[in-house]
């Protein structure tokens, strides 16, 4: 019997350092084709440099590796992005997932796959009010903001400049429909109008029509909330050639470098806002990149922080199952603990190994709020001689 | 003033683009409609012919302006446009060759045809992304605008602005000149008058001597001419992705039968039919009937009849109602 026990205690003890040290698997998901597929490559690359940087240290686990494997979520095909996810999980035997991008896909993936199979999930992107407040069992966590608090940075930048009657237009997914439906709240809340807020379908050759309604109801502004690779820039493009608008204002999802190639001048006044923030983390990640992809492309420091997050999560946990980790990432991503910036993951692991407790700050200052989403620092940009120009940060 | 206005912003939010689309749509019609006439079957390939032409098109486009060469202030495409005319020819002769002739010598009954072009459809569907990509293709070059709505403005001093874009003025001057030439070509010529007969009957045509693969072959040559010049315009004036254009299919062949199948009168007719109820049913006429009516009476809403969602459902709303009380179209067809 007690040779039993220890030859049990011994093999538990082997397995144990087994575990220690480990070839751990992180899914990124996001739609490297689709609406926003200019986006998706740096965000990428982001979430990938945070995994070498752990692997670099070898402080993670007992000096773990971390590997990405990448996934396309489509952005739009909530099939196609659930058997992604399926395949990652079951055949990959990915530990967490880095993803997905838009809000439609990301709600698919987790109560489909994620949630079954018990994955963390911890989204850069999907910025949907509605997942806010869905059944997540704790795995779901964003590092990008809910969309409700974008729908109130709009409505304050265009106060700011005396438009008080706006026409919307929204792509025709979770993703159109919760911001604009958030922003029409917070607008007509705080005493302005919207004329019209109307959906568009992505993919069709010709917006004449929707833009001809929209050009009805009128307004100061027209408010695009939609993808700049797909429906968004025709309607920007009908609207410009009908001479329906002249300004508009972007969220999220209409500013990238698209938008400067396809329009240029022909934009200059208009406005918009993303997810970003001007603090030390931003411009330490900016330094650590050090030019090899866009770090001012949106939702690319929030992919770096979502890898962070998980990696540092399983740290404090001491496990790289999610079940064990889910319940530390807020714990990581919040006060108290020491300030950890973007390139100080390898410090971060060491304290976290040693028991102490960190508060990630990460190259979007993250704090995550509510059911685990980042309070959100957004960005404002004015399009000025064709190019876009930082406002202020707010 | 106030009823220019309403006048302008009529044309430009209705009159301009539903006359464009509309002749894009008659372009498209007059090839389904020749192919039912005379081939005796609905090619559902024809979309993707549209944009196979548009694709060869694109590319030797694309050609010349890697060597430097363009049309003034004409698009460059309009040079390029023999080329993908030829090219297309090719590729429907040698459809013909290898698929539909054996099943018309067959003598297979229509709904195989059908079922075959459907086959076809894909193939060619695959070839264009295959070769070019799904994503949207930017060819346009040449001055984009007639008259741009903010120069309209201050010319009339008027409050709406008419935007009217050197497509859309090319689109409506070749579908007119292509549509005479064709017409005089089918009443005019001796080959046209062949071809008309052998669509009226084709045993007593046969019997008078006309060479049935001739016609047949000359039918695809046409048909290949319309269907390159309409994906042509049609990417000009929009914007080329392979998907369009089989969405295209739809409205095309709605425009054909409301028409009146195999009558190309009939696809004119219907093109525009379709295009004008798709705009002004989708149209929201607030901005008009704010400068025709008088203050109190001022919409609130946004007077549209249907949401833009709804566009495909108005061509299909108006083809229902035409097959029920008028089989034969507008202008006398053929019954399907």
């Amino acid at each position: 019997m007690k040779k039993l026990l220890m030859a049990t205690a011994a093999s538990a003890l082997v397995m144990g350092a087994a575990a220690q040290a480990e070839d751990i698997k992180l899914g990124i998901i996001v739609g490297f084709t689709g609406p926003i597929e200019s986006l998706t490559p740096s965000m990428a690359d982001a979430a990938e440099l945070a995994m070498k940087e752990v692997t670099d240290s070898g402080l993670l686990l007992g000096g773990s590796t971390v590997t990405s494997v990448r996934g396309d979520s489509t952005c739009i095909d909530s099939g196609a992005a659930t058997a992604v996810a399926e395949r990652q999980i079951t055949s990959d035997g990915v530990k967490g997932i880095v993803g997905a991008d838009c809000s439609g896909v990301t709600g698919a993936i987790l109560s489909n796959v994620a949630l079954p199979n018990g994955i963390v999930m911890i989204s850069p992107s999907a910025t949907s009010p509605a997942l806010s407040t869905v059944e997540d069992n704790g795995l779901f966590f964003r590092t990008a903001p809910s969309d409700a608090r974008q729908g109130v940075v709009m409505t304050e930048v265009l106060m700011e400049q005396g438009i008080n009657e706006v026409a919307v237009t929204y792509t025709n997914n979770d993703y159109g429909k919760g911001l604009a439906d958030a922003f029409e709240a917070a607008f007509v809340a705080a005493g302005g109008s919207v004329t019209i807020n109307a959906a568009h379908e992505d993919g069709k050759a010709d917006y004449s029509a929707e833009v001809g309604a929209l050009a009805s109801a009128g307004g100061d502004r027209l408010v695009v909330a939609g993808y700049i690779d797909q429906g968004g820039s025709g309607i920007v493009r009908a609207a410009l050639d009908s001479g329906a608008f002249d300004t508009f204002h972007f969220p999220d999802g209409m500013i990238s470098s698209a938008l400067e190639a396809n329009f240029g001048s022909e934009v200059d006044g208009s406005t918009g806002q993303h997810p970003g923030t001007d603090s030390e983390g931003a411009s330490a990640f900016t330094d650590m990149v050090a030019g090899a992809f866009d770090t001012s492309s949106p939702f690319t420091p929030e992919s770096y922080d979502a890898a962070a997050l998980i990696m540092l999560a399983m740290q404090a946990a001491g496990s790289s199952d999610s079940a064990d980790y889910k319940n530390k990432v807020m714990d990581v991503a919040n006060a108290p603990g020491e300030l950890i910036l973007p390139g100080e993951l390898g410090k971060a692991l060491k304290i976290l190994a040693d028991g102490g407790e960190i508060d990630y700050v990460g190259a979007t200052a993250v704090e995550l709020i509510g059911g685990g989403e980042s309070a959100g620092n957004y960005r404002q940009i004015k399009v000025e001689g064709g190019k876009i120009e930082t406002v202020k940060y707010r | 003033m106030d009823f220019l206005n309403a006048i302008v912003a009529f044309a430009n939010f209705v009159l301009v683009p539903a006359t464009s689309y509309g002749a894009q749509l008659a372009l498209g019609a007059l090839g389904v409609t020749l192919i039912y006439g005379i081939l005796r079957f609905s090619n559902f390939a024809h979309g993707d012919t549209m944009a196979f032409g548009a694709m060869v098109t694109i590319l030797v486009t694309w050609w010349f302006q890697s060597m430097g060469i363009n049309f003034g202030v004409l698009p460059t495409a309009l040079l390029a446009l023999p080329f993908g005319i030829i090219a297309t020819i090719g590729l429907l002769l040698f459809t013909d060759r290898v698929v539909y002739r054996f099943y018309r010598r067959q003598k297979a009954a229509p709904v195989i045809y059908v079922i075959v072009s459907l086959g076809v459809m894909f193939i060619m569907n695959g070839v264009v992304r295959f070769i070019i990509g799904p994503n949207d293709q930017k060819f346009a070059d040449g001055v984009r605008f007639i008259i741009s709505a903010r120069d309209f403005k201050t010319m009339t001093g008027l409050s709406e602005g008419l935007a009217i874009k050197a497509s859309t003025g090319i689109t409506i001057v070749t579908a007119i000149i292509v549509v005479a030439a064709l017409f005089w070509f089918l009443n005019r010529t001796r080959t046209g008058k062949s071809m008309r007969a052998f669509s009226d009957n084709e045993d007593l045509a046969l019997l008078s001597g006309i060479n049935p693969e001739r016609v047949v072959m000359i039918t695809w040559i046409i048909v290949a001419a319309l269907t390159t010049i309409a994906g042509v315009l049609y990417g000009l004036d929009k914007s080329f992705k392979p998907f369009t254009y089989f969405q295209l299919l739809l409205p095309i062949f709605a425009a054909a039968i409301v028409g009146g199948l195999g009558n190309p009168l009939g696809a004119i007719a219907g093109g525009f039919v379709i295009a004008f109820s798709e705009v002004t049913v989708t149209y929201a006429f607030k901005k008009v009937l704010k400068y025709l009516l008088p203050e109190n009476l001022e919409p609130t809403g946004l007077v549209q009849l249907l949401s833009t969602d709804y566009k495909f459902a108005v061509s299909f709303a108006i083809l229902i109602i035409v097959l029920l009380f008028r089989p034969t179209g507008l202008f006398k067809g053929k019954t399907i």
